[in-house]
């Protein structure tokens, strides 16, 4: 690349990235960022800042909290809003449980992965966001992998794989009705590797699960769960303390750490390179309960 | 499909000189076309073993060491059980050289549709030919809506080599037949490759079965195609996509316009017009990622800033004082119908280009074209779902454009219904 008019391959996906982000400040009245302390939603804050600083954000980043997170994930999260001085709004799917009288999932993972779309609805109606900017990448699973970047959901938040509207060139049409929303997907076509690469050439700080430590863990069909007050421990368990580390950052409940010595980002890089199983296959426990869980819970108003 | 894989792992990443290659891959499944990206995405790496067991569950009737990798590319619940496809589906690889996204448009119904939306953001087309069929309509259709959308580089690989014993002759006839296709659509950078998809034939490494095949691999081709090229870097063309003005005391006077170059360079001291309104300034400086740059290129998202306090709003194009654009209130188009709703001569519809979104009008359908034989044909008195016709609209205010075929980041437009929101069109600009 020794053309000196010429990008290299995260130039040229942070360009669209940016592109796209300034396209929903352009487009919408009142979008929001949809922020969970994870490793994808922490790369669009980022991108965020190269889009409009700077000026401020055109939209606040809300999170919408299970209750069941990774504290040093919330601790980030707080960190990052007051770093970067934007607005952050927290909604909890706890208080959703108790004014909509919402039943608990039960078990031993008791996730409430479900019931934050819930929360999710209600905030989006409570504040009256047209649009919500989310961190999926296509590369994460096939459902994603037939998304629009401009994705139009209805009032009850569903996604119609079958009514999308195709996407030319580099116009996005967000278009839509009173009550609808359309959710935008900046990074759709990052891939894990990709993201973890452009996190170390911008330097990017991240929440410390992600490098390797030592944490009591439990055994459970082949991955590693957190022991925490959410899991309900039996006295078969096999729960040891391991040194692991999280290549998503999810619930408690429902999201396993990996085996690792990756201490550092250049190390964590080459595990990924070297890994043999897909990120969500390998850690997320909810993506397991069908052929087409993600495609239900897209459907339902999921991300 | 045979797993025998012992190809060294080529998933990309380590230091990055790497680019981006879009492309799409025309064919049915009968040519193969799922075969050929299941391969490309295993040889690479790019599928694993959680992914591969799921797809070995589904493989039916199973062979030993054999699984179906047309699955990977199968899609949702809602299309396998209505017998459907959706729209288009992008995959991912890379290898040390290049990262790849593969727009994926499955199927023969709504197919016209599906493939000129997977096209217009693509570099590169691989036109897949059946060995046993030779150059069929659907070839024809294919290359012309290549053609149609302007996809610089062509490779028409030539598929299953294995059920004609790898006959030179037999690559040889078909070359020379779609050699004939080529020339008579004008398209240029063809590329011709015989490969096996179903036994990783010249997917990844050259192989033995082709000792009369003097060519490199098809994934040496993908990574080696020179696509920096096809960034026009002659003609600034540059639309505001939003303006950044600081709440703050410190920055009052800070006016940045948002947006990315499309093609071309600018500098700062460049006279400059601001279209459509015609107001003249000069660059006073230009920002990318929040760094004051003495020029910035296509295709860089960037912030510009005036010498003059002038009106500019989203959607305003900036461009040199020395080259400009069309700015137009007419424009004749070839139209990609996408909608079940019928268009009608007279129909009213949203025009966007880029940022910029005004009404217009259909005024005149001159004639549609035929695109198994580029024929024109009469009018119609409703242009259907997948019709591809030559058109003129009328706009409600002036739109700056260039010709798609002179500059495909500026002569792109979409129609939005009216009422719906649904993106109905797309045109190229003649």
């Amino acid at each position: 690349m020794s053309n000196k008019y010429s990008l290299d391959y995260l130039e040229q996906l942070e360009s669209e990235s940016i592109h796209i982000f300034r396209e929903v400040a352009g487009q919408f009245e009142k979008p929001a960022l949809l922020f969970s302390g994870g490793k994808d939603s922490i790369t669009l804050v980022h991108l965020a800042l190269k889009a409009f600083r700077p000026g401020k954000f055109p939209f606040p980043l809300v999170h919408i909290d299970t209750g069941h997170n990774f504290k040093e994930a919330l601790d980030f999260r707080d960190w990052l809003a007051n770093e970067i001085g934007e607005k952050l709004i927290v909604r909890n799917v706890e208080d959703t449980i108790k004014a909509k009288g919402l039943t608990e999932p039960k078990g031993k993972f008791a996730s409430r992965n479900a019931l934050q779309t819930y929360t999710l609805l209600d905030t989006i109606e409570e504040f009256g966001f047209d649009c919500c900017i989310g961190g999926a990448r296509r590369d994460e699973e096939k459902a994603r992998a037939k998304e629009r970047i401009f994705s139009v959901r209805d009032e009850f938040g569903q996604w119609n794989p079958k009514l999308q509207r195709p996407e030319l060139w580099n116009i996005y049409n967000g278009k839509i009705h009173k009550g609808e929303n359309v959710r935008v997907f900046p990074i759709s076509n990052w891939t894990e590797l990709d993201v973890w690469n452009y996190i170390r050439k911008e330097n990017i700080d991240l929440p410390s699960i992600y490098f390797a430590h030592d944490r009591e863990v439990l055994e459970y069909q082949g991955q590693l769960v957190a022991t925490s007050k959410f899991i309900q421990l039996e006295e078969t368990d096999k729960v040891s303390v391991k040194k692991v580390r999280y290549r998503t950052v999810g619930d408690m409940t429902c999201t396993a750490a990996v085996e690792s010595n990756a201490s550092n980002i250049n190390d964590i890089i080459n595990e990924i390179i070297a890994t043999k199983t897909s990120e969500r296959g390998e850690t997320r426990i909810d993506d397991k309960v069908s052929e087409a869980a993600m495609e239900d819970r897209k459907k339902n108003g999921y991300f | 499909m045979k797993l025998n894989n012992q190809n060294p792992p080529l998933r990309g990443g380590l230091e990055g000189l790497m680019d981006i290659l879009r492309f799409i891959t025309a064919g049915s499944v009968d040519d193969g076309k799922s075969t050929l990206i299941g391969r490309l995405l295993y040889d690479s790496k790019s599928i694993m073993i959680d992914q591969l067991e799921a797809i070995e569950k589904q493989t039916k009737n199973r062979e030993e060491g054999e699984i179906d990798l047309a699955l990977l590319t199968d899609g949702l619940r809602a299309e396998r059980e209505q017998g459907i496809t959706i729209d288009v589906a992008y995959k991912y690889f890379s290898t040390p050289k290049r990262k790849f996204i593969i727009a994926d448009a499955p199927g023969h119904i709504q197919y016209t549709r599906n493939m000129v939306t997977g096209a217009s953001n693509s570099d590169l087309i691989i036109v897949l030919i059946d060995a046993r069929q030779g150059v069929v309509e659907q070839t024809r259709r294919h290359s012309i809506i290549a053609s149609l959308l302007n996809i610089p580089h062509i490779i028409v690989a030539i598929n299953k080599m294995d059920l004609v014993n790898y006959s030179q002759d037999v690559y040889n006839n078909i070359v020379i037949d779609y050699a004939e296709v080529a020339k008579s659509l004008g398209l240029k950078n063809v590329t011709y490759i015989p490969i096996s998809a179903l036994n990783g034939d010249n997917i990844v490494e050259t192989s033995v079965n082709f000792p009369w095949y003097e060519g490199e691999s098809l994934l040496h081709l993908l990574e080696n195609v020179e696509v920096q090229n096809d960034i026009n870097l002659t003609h600034p063309r540059f639309q505001v996509q939003y303006v950044i003005r600081p709440q703050v005391d410190e920055l009052h006077d800070y006016r940045g316009y948002a947006g990315r170059i499309t093609s071309g360079i600018y500098k700062k001291g460049d006279k400059v017009v601001v279209l459509p309104s015609g107001l003249h300034s000069t660059i006073k400086a230009i920002e990318t990622g929040g760094k004051e740059v003495a020029e910035a290129f296509a295709p860089q998202s960037i912030v510009l800033h005036l010498a003059d306090d002038i009106d500019i709003s989203r959607g305003d194009m900036i461009v040199l004082e020395n080259n400009q654009p069309k700015v137009e209130q007419e424009i004749e188009v070839l139209l990609n119908w996408m909608d079940k709703k019928p268009l009608k001569q007279g129909n009213k519809y949203l025009l966007q280009i880029g940022s910029k979104t005004v009404k217009s009008v259909i005024r005149e359908v001159e004639y549609k074209i035929d695109v198994n034989t580029l024929q024109q044909l009469p009018s119609p008195e409703e242009v259907q779902l997948n019709d591809v016709v030559k058109a003129t609209i009328k706009t409600a205010s002036p739109i700056a454009f260039d010709s798609y075929k002179q500059l495909r980041t500026n002569g792109g437009v979409i129609l939005i219904d009216e009422t719906s929101y649904v993106t109905v069109g797309a045109c190229m600009i003649q």
